[in-house]
């Protein structure tokens, strides 16, 4: 031992530090035990719990009605969406007939939240990398979408707006007027977010070739969303397993094959393109017709195993009902994307800088609440 | 002028109440009591003129509340620091703690005493006061490097380690961009390098080698004054605080009074070497001197803005391109800047009105 201890002498030596449960890039309560040698990472270890709030077990005592307020809590930035699984979920358990008319506006409003999750997701990633001000651009555009969804439903961030069976009011007179806007006023904004960041040589510089994630290690780790797509791997449930109205749009799955940080960052850039694309084809046409079919008071799913899975903004959520036939479900299991996305962390950051973790981390798009649950 | 006759009326009575000695120390403590209440007011305008500008490039409106337009916002901010209560880490080295925001304030502030405003407000005009300025303004790092080592807490030392590599490789450039335009005017006297400026103002005259000066000296000022897209010492999505995470109220205060004293000072030099000083453009306030100080403070503003405008712009560096761009980039330039700068002044290629 103690001749060992002479040849350390002159050596680095690892320390840990601890990242978070409060730290500003952490997003909310993740802790990174990190081994760092210097700058140099060499091992990241996150710890999570520390807001877990049980929500799948929670499920097991609510009813599916109830179980749909609950879904707005995981990934507060993708709350429709979550809404939109655990209601397809039950429908299809039950083989409802939904009229299009609710397809339709899910679909909008699904897409609307995929567009202000980017937005939030921009504004924090260039925040990260030290450009604040691209924070304030991105809530400016979210603003807009946060108007519409208030007044829509009367609420901006967990909005409950699916119910098994479909919506749980009709749209406002003035929505489609509000949403044209919207897109007009997108369409001159998102290129300023273009010039703004993703020409910035010092941008470049910080995010390309960092955080490299090959298509097998997409696959072998569950990547789902814009990372597993920013390697090349096609994820997109709306392409290969389509729902509400996706079906009757006509969209590209945006791929690349980098898989580093500044492909990520494209990847979601794209994406609003095409999700405003999506808003605009479905925008005009509207059916008419009831906005919700009448369901039993207490919904009973017949016995049996339920799946059912979405693309949110992060990427895959699955939705996993077992039923024994009473009004709750025997034990549900939410299939998160952010849970799988942060499992690859430790895996592209190793090597890199702190600040590469820092900027590799805020493409993969942490919503803490999706993984703690 | 009146600012000179007041000054040399409390020259004059001080020296004739008492021994010369003891007067010309009185003297001194009354010069140094005026800067550091000019300059103390003058950071927390600073302070808010910045978060003003940054308010105005992120589309919001800024402290608009307290006082006219906000104006009374800073003074509120400090007052609220002052009566803070002093928090620290147990296991601190409590000496090295509380000494290391005097050192950086202190070399903030020392490095004004020769910053010349006109002719008549400059408190200390001495033959080498670029050497001066360069000297003073690297002290300003020991106090980040005790901060950030002493407070026991890692995030704050790997931010004063990472202060200490980028401030010694950004002096180099400071100092030899500065060197690049001592090569026309042959002196370092800050008031002589100004009056040199008659003839048009160094950019001009050192053309294409001055211009490539300013942007080196500008950059690697940002990047010593540790502000974005240099922040690496704070920032504050990777290491929290970075080296003042530990420090509260007014000890937290100076570290931030600092890096706004130490923008103004940047800009001040650069006013100085690069655009004239206090001399007004063309000449057209010259038989106006007491302008001088609008015309300096005006230069200055501008380019306090400029880096205002960058910080609020750019994203940050990463550590090691911080460096790659010093040693690889701007340093090489430099060297050669200097060169190209010396044959011009040899053969007379500068211009001159």
């Amino acid at each position: 031992m103690e001749t060992e201890v002479v040849h350390t002498n002159f050596k680095s030596e690892e320390y840990f530090i601890n990242m978070g449960p409060q730290h500003p890039a952490t997003h909310g309560v993740l802790r990174l035990l990190l081994t760092i040698d210097g700058e140099i990472i060499k091992k990241v270890e996150p710890d999570l719990g520390y807001i877990h709030r049980s929500i799948e077990k929670m499920c097991e005592r609510d009813s599916y009605q109830q179980i749909v307020h609950l879904t707005d809590r995981m990934d507060y930035l993708s709350a429709n969406i979550n809404n939109e699984a655990v209601c397809l979920a039950v429908e299809n358990a039950l083989q409802l007939e939904i009229p299009e008319r609710v397809k339709v506006i899910r679909t909008i409003i699904g897409e609307l939240t995929r567009i202000s999750s980017h937005c939030l997701w921009w504004g924090v990633m260039g925040m990260d990398v030290g450009a604040l001000t691209t924070y304030f651009y991105g809530f400016r555009d979210r603003e807009m979408i946060n108007d519409i969804m208030e007044e829509t439903c009367g609420a901006r961030l967990t909005m409950n707006y699916n119910v098994p069976g479909g919506l749980m009011l009709d749209i406002h007179p003035n929505f489609v007027k509000r949403v044209k806007d919207f897109i007009v006023h997108f369409k001159t904004k998102l290129p300023e977010y273009d010039r703004l960041l993703t020409g910035n040589v010092i941008f470049q510089k910080r995010t390309v070739g960092v955080g490299i994630l090959s298509k097998e290690d997409a696959i072998s780790f569950g990547a789902s969303g814009p990372v597993g797509r920013a390697s090349g791997y096609s994820c997109d449930v709306r392409k290969h397993h389509p729902y509400s109205a996706i079906d009757k749009v006509t969209f590209n799955e945006v791929l690349k094959t980098e898989g580093d940080t500044y492909a990520r960052y494209l990847v979601r850039i794209q994406e609003m393109w095409e999700s405003l694309s999506i808003v605009e084809q479905l925008i005009d046409n509207i059916p008419e017709g009831e906005h919700r079919v009448t369901t039993n008071a207490v919904i009973k799913l017949p016995k049996g195993e339920y799946f059912q899975k979405v693309e949110t903004a992060r990427g895959e959520l699955g939705v996993y009902i077992i039923s024994t036939g009473t009004k709750s479900p025997y034990r549900l299991k939410f299939r998160s994307p952010g849970f799988s996305n942060l499992s690859l962390l430790n895996h592209i950051a190793v090597g890199g800088k702190i600040g590469d973790l820092v900027a590799t981390m805020a493409t993969l798009d942490l919503v803490i609440p999706d993984i703690d649950r | 002028m009146i600012l000179l006759s007041i000054t040399e009326n409390i020259h004059n009575w001080l020296f004739s109440i008492m021994p010369e000695g003891v007067a010309s120390i009185v003297e001194m403590v009354l010069i140094a009591v005026v800067y550091l209440t000019i300059f103390a007011v003058a950071g927390l305008f600073l302070v808010l003129l910045e978060r003003r500008v940054a308010a105005w490039f992120q589309l919001r409106i800024g402290p608009n509340r307290v006082g006219f337009q906000g104006l009374l916002q800073t003074m509120a901010d400090a007052i609220k620091l002052l009566t803070k209560e002093l928090t620290g880490t147990e296991r601190a080295d409590k000496f090295l703690y509380n000494l290391a925001p005097y050192f950086v304030i202190i070399s903030a502030l020392m490095a004004l005493a020769v910053i010349p405003f006109t002719k008549e407000f400059h408190a200390f005009d001495i033959n080498i006061g670029i050497f001066f300025l360069i000297a003073i303004s690297s002290i300003g790092v020991i106090g980040i490097l005790l901060g950030g080592w002493s407070s026991n807490n890692k995030f704050a030392l790997i931010g004063a380690m990472r202060s200490g590599v980028q401030t010694i490789s950004y002096e180099l450039s400071v100092g030899l961009s500065l060197l690049t335009m001592v090569v026309i005017t042959g002196t370092l006297q800050l008031s002589e390098i100004i009056e040199f400026q008659k003839n048009g103002w160094l950019i001009v005259q050192g053309h294409i080698p001055a211009i490539i000066a300013f942007m080196v000296f500008m950059i690697s000022g940002t990047a010593e004054t540790n502000r974005a897209p240099f922040d690496m010492v704070e920032a504050e999505s990777e290491l929290g605080a970075g080296f003042h995470t530990e420090y509260s109220g007014m000890k937290f205060a100076y570290f931030f009074l600092a890096e706004f004293i130490n923008m103004f000072i940047i800009a001040a030099i650069a006013t100085t070497m690069f655009f004239g000083g206090w001399l007004s453009p063309f000449g057209i306030t010259e038989s106006i001197p007491w302008l001088g100080v609008f015309w300096f403070l005006a230069k200055t503003m501008g380019l306090v803005f400029l880096m205002m405008w960058f910080r609020w712009t750019f994203p940050r560096l990463r550590v090691d391109q911080l460096l790659t761009l010093e040693w690889k980039y701007l340093l090489p330039i430099n060297l050669v800047n200097m060169v190209v700068m010396a044959l011009i002044v040899w053969l007379n290629l500068t211009i001159r009105f």
